[in-house]
């Protein structure tokens, strides 16, 4: 059976702390002013009838990546599990894919290649949890294999009520945001 | 490809044609691709496990070293603290470490106090400098004339230096600026303080009720990652706030209330409780003393009552109290720890700590629990040197004050170096790891204090506005370049654990232990730091523990035998009073002149044309310890001041989401430039800060002149008579376009 890596995360958990984004920096070694990932704080209502949704967000690691697509040199490319990644080698910095991106998931390295979230695949090809999963004080952020029914993501996205951010813009995104 | 430089790949693409244009569907075949996502090769090639100094809470960190450098910090599993997590001020810990505005080497100040000028000094000459002047000071009078104000874990070794120096002038602004009066609440009302940290059971509780505290905002981990679990199994949360905290937009309920009357909406909850029968009757019986005054207090303290002072609606005063005490005993109401805000703090504390009793949940889970300690060898020490005639700390007025006050006040102490104020003066200060310009309220009355002093060392890692305005600088290395003591709080699940330095100390810092033994040698005292370095002094102390040396040195922590923590896990509640009984009412203040039962009194108002300045933390900082810090700063680069969106409209001038603006107090004293925020998730009669931003200090070349300060614009606080605590919610701020004040 062929992986389906996938996220979900819980806005109930998250409390918008940014551990996620400092752990990812460190372990990413992302330079100043680029994020793979970031926290989002969504209002809606008037005092006092209020409502807020708090996410980690990242990469929606899309089934159909407008990124992908929009590459022209082929560094942007569907990695194990369908991870989304960037082959910094092949990547010239043309932003096409950030143009393209309707989450702003990706931003232009110091080194001037375009980076984002990897997933962490090298983590998890050694079986370890993606950094920001790992350091996560409130257990928001749940990794894995969604093409296997006994895995703890595939359990949360059919378990929960689920969404994913933009639906309409035909991407299928891969984190889903249990609320 | 990896042969290629960028510029070179983009000529050959170009010559290709479109031979690298090949992306498109066969692409989405993962696995076909051989692109592999790189590995950033962050993992150490040692993994040194430590505990954190980022904040006070000391989680486990395992830290990674590859080339000597620490490239990253992770949560240690082992340790009962972290869990194996971190919050992003531990992982953020190599921002200080890198930090390249730290103090490189010792300074000793070269003109007047406060013009921060200085020239740099060996080791040597600047341990003989303040080894002299504090000779000089206690020749002339006495050794209770130096003070120590210390914050962080470091300070053991400094607080063993004034042991032994003879002074018992050693405080903390933990205590009266922070966490005070709800440890004389709690010990007026069980017997003893709640410490950190808190013995309480957010992960068991059914609801959870925050009084002011923003829990998830302020970040302290193991808590957080509770509260999550609560949140997780279906608790529900109370939330009393003037501003839509994270936690308020989880909560069942949330009660914006006006600022200033929580102690109004605890007796109408109490009302409600009591009125309906729904305490823990048995409970209170069983282990509480004075319910029919109490009864008899709040009997007129109905939701209609406390709705005009409140502006709680009474429904929902009432279906918050059904909700909170239906869940009892696992309903917690959290004791907060930011507590000095209104000058009757202590009196809130004591209503909060009332409820809990109310609902049995002390001692219960889901409530408050039970701890042990691990049990620690000391030291083997010398023999202590006498202090015959030594003198009673100088912490409190002649006059006398405060009789409830169990740790040093730091205020009390920066008054006592008021000529004439106390019992006796205070002439010389050492101050260790705390920016006492921005943790005592009232920066100006801190800075005309130093004048009156005779020698001033500051030691530090940052060169914080306390640096400027001392005679030397000592600077030290950061937690992860150093050991220290062991760690070994009170918790549910007792450990010990360890902080081991990670990388050799970076420039001319050296570690606390150091600097206290040098100190103590120049001063006559080195006998009584007998050991060779804290490594030495550590495994002295794990050795007669009987702690496997070797083993906590590769794991880091230690875990000792879990304790029964509640009631059904076998345990009393731990009610420390002298009868052994919960005092609804406190005849302990009665005696001293207090009320005895929990009284709202109304505060000043905001005049027209202003708001109350409240302040509270930021999860990515700890106050102005952080916001220097270049990595945390990159999700959180500076504070912002909340402004409710309706009265920003009524504003005389027009004000956007983002504009800058100026805060200026009801003395004109005015902040630096901060942007606003301008939103739904505040009531229109005060503002938020987050604390310890708008610095002033030159070294701090990220930090300074970002944000506002709350504390420049506490020039007023309201002391709490029961126990010295300063209260800071008390000011008022009008709202001007930056660029006009």
């Amino acid at each position: 059976m062929r992986k389906r890596y996938a996220m979900a995360v819980d806005t109930r958990r998250c409390v918008a702390c940014n551990a996620c984004v400092i752990a990812c920096k460190t372990e990413n070694r992302v330079p100043n002013g680029g994020f793979r990932c970031w926290t989002v704080q969504e209002t809606s209502g008037t005092f006092p009838d209020l409502a807020l949704e708090v996410r980690s967000e990242r990469c929606n690691h899309c089934a159909d990546a407008p990124c992908v697509s929009a590459c022209p040199t082929g560094a942007s490319f569907v990695g194990e599990g369908g991870a989304v990644a960037v082959d910094k080698r092949k990547c010239t910095g043309c932003k096409a894919c950030i143009a393209s991106c309707p989450y702003g998931a990706r931003y232009v390295h110091a080194d001037g290649h375009v980076d984002k979230c990897t997933f962490c695949l090298h983590r998890t090809e050694k079986g370890k949890a993606p950094a920001c999963v790992e350091t996560c004080p409130t257990r928001a952020l749940t990794f894995g294999d969604l093409a296997d029914p006994e895995s703890a993501v595939a359990g949360l996205v059919r378990g929960r009520k689920v969404k994913t951010l933009r639906p309409e813009a035909g991407t299928r995104p891969q984190v889903f945001l249990l609320t | 490809m990896s042969g290629y430089t960028r510029r070179q790949f983009i000529r050959i693409g170009a010559a290709a044609g479109g031979a690298a244009l090949a992306s498109g569907p066969a692409t989405r075949w993962w696995g076909l691709d051989a692109a592999r996502a790189e590995d950033p090769a962050t993992d150490g090639d040692r993994v040194v496990p430590t505990f954190c100094e980022l904040c006070f809470w000391n989680c486990g960190v395992l830290a990674h070293v590859k080339d000597g450098r620490v490239t990253k910090l992770t949560g240690n599993p082992e340790h009962p603290l972290s869990r194996g997590m971190l919050c992003p001020r531990g992982a953020g810990g190599t921002g200080l470490l890198y930090d390249p505005d730290r103090l490189k080497r010792p300074l000793i100040r070269v003109s007047q106090r406060g013009e921060d000028a200085f020239r740099e000094a060996s080791w040597d000459a600047a341990l003989n400098h303040v080894g002299e002047k504090l000779l000089a000071v206690r020749q002339r009078y006495g050794p209770e004339a130096l003070a120590l104000f210390t914050h962080g874990f470091g300070g053991s070794w400094f607080k063993h230096f004034m042991k032994v120096w003879g002074s018992p002038n050693i405080g903390a602004p933990s205590y009266a600026q922070c966490r005070g009066p709800r440890e004389a609440g709690f010990t007026l009302t069980f017997g003893a303080g709640l410490g950190s940290p808190e013995p309480i059971d957010l992960a068991n509780a059914r609801v959870i009720t925050l009084i002011g505290s923003h829990l998830g905002e302020n970040m302290h981990n193991t808590q957080v990652q509770e509260l999550a679990e609560a949140v997780g199994k279906g608790a529900q949360l109370v939330v009393v706030d003037p501003r839509f905290s994270v936690a308020a937009g989880k909560a069942r309920y949330w009660l914006p209330i006006k600022p200033g009357t929580d102690i109004a909406l605890l007796l109408a909850w109490m009302n409600v409780i009591i009125e309906e029968k729904r305490h823990d009757a048995e409970y209170v019986a069983r282990y509480a003393t004075g319910l029919d005054e109490l009864k008899a207090h709040v009997a007129g303290k109905t939701p209609e009552w406390a709705y005009p002072i409140t502006g709680i609606r009474p429904e929902l005063i009432r279906d918050s109290a059904r909700l909170i005490a239906g869940a009892r005993p696992a309903s917690l109401i959290h004791p907060g720890r930011h507590t000095t805000w209104y000058g009757d703090d202590t009196q809130r504390a004591r209503a909060m700590a009332i409820l809990a009793a109310l609902l049995g949940s002390f001692g219960r889970r889901g409530g408050y629990l039970a701890t042990g300690k691990f049990p620690l060898s000391p030291y083997a020490m010398p023999k202590q040197p006498e202090h015959a005639g030594a003198r009673p700390k100088a912490d409190k007025p002649k006059a006398g004050g405060f009789p409830v006050a169990e740790e040093v006040l730091a205020s009390g102490l920066c008054d006592a170096t008021k000529p004439g104020h106390a019992l006796y003066d205070l002439k010389a200060w050492i101050v260790y790891g705390t920016n006492l310009i921005q943790a005592l309220p009232a920066p100006r009355e801190t800075i005309a204090a130093i004048q009156n002093l005779e020698l001033m060392v500051a030691i530090d890692v940052l060169p914080a506005e306390i640096c400027g305005w001392a005679d030397v600088v000592l600077p030290e290395c950061t937690y992860l370049e150093r050991d220290d003591d062991l760690a070994a709080p009170a918790y549910k699940q007792p450990f010990v654990a360890i902080r081991q330095a990670a990388v050799a100390p970076m420039y001319d810092s050296k570690p606390g232990w150091w600097i206290a033994k040098e100190l103590a040698n120049r001063v006559g005292l080195g006998a009584h730091f007998p050991w060779n370095d804290a490594r030495e002094f550590v495994d002295a102390r794990l050795t007669a523990s009987k702690i496997d040396v070797a083993a906590i040195r590769r794991t880091g922590v230690s875990l000792g035998k879990r304790v029964a923590t509640c009631e059904e896990e076998g345990a009393a509640p731990p009610i420390a009073t002298g009868d052994g009984k919960i005092k609804l009412y406190s005849e302990e203040l009665k005696a001293l002149g207090f009320d005895p039962l929990p009284a709202f009194y109304p505060q000043e108002e905001p005049p027209p044309g202003t708001f109350r300045l409240l302040s509270g933390r930021a999860p990515t900082h700890t106050f102005g310890r952080t916001t220097n810090n270049r990595l945390l700063a990159e999700p959180f680069p500076e504070n912002e001041v909340w402004v409710n969106a309706d009265a920003a409209r009524a504003l005389p001038f027009p004000l956007a989401n983002g504009d800058r603006v100026v805060l200026v107090n009801q003395d004109g004293v005015s902040s630096g430039p901060v942007r606003a925020k301008v939103t739904q998730r505040i009531r229109g009669d005060c503002v938020f800060l987050v604390h310890g931003w708008g610095h002033t200090a030159k070294g701090l070349r990220y930090a300074r002149g970002r944000g506002a300060s709350d504390s420049t614009l506490t020039t007023r606080y309201k002391v709490d008579p029961i126990m010295g605590g300063t209260g800071v919610n008390v000011n008022f701020v009008r709202i001007e376009p930056a660029g006009r004040a």
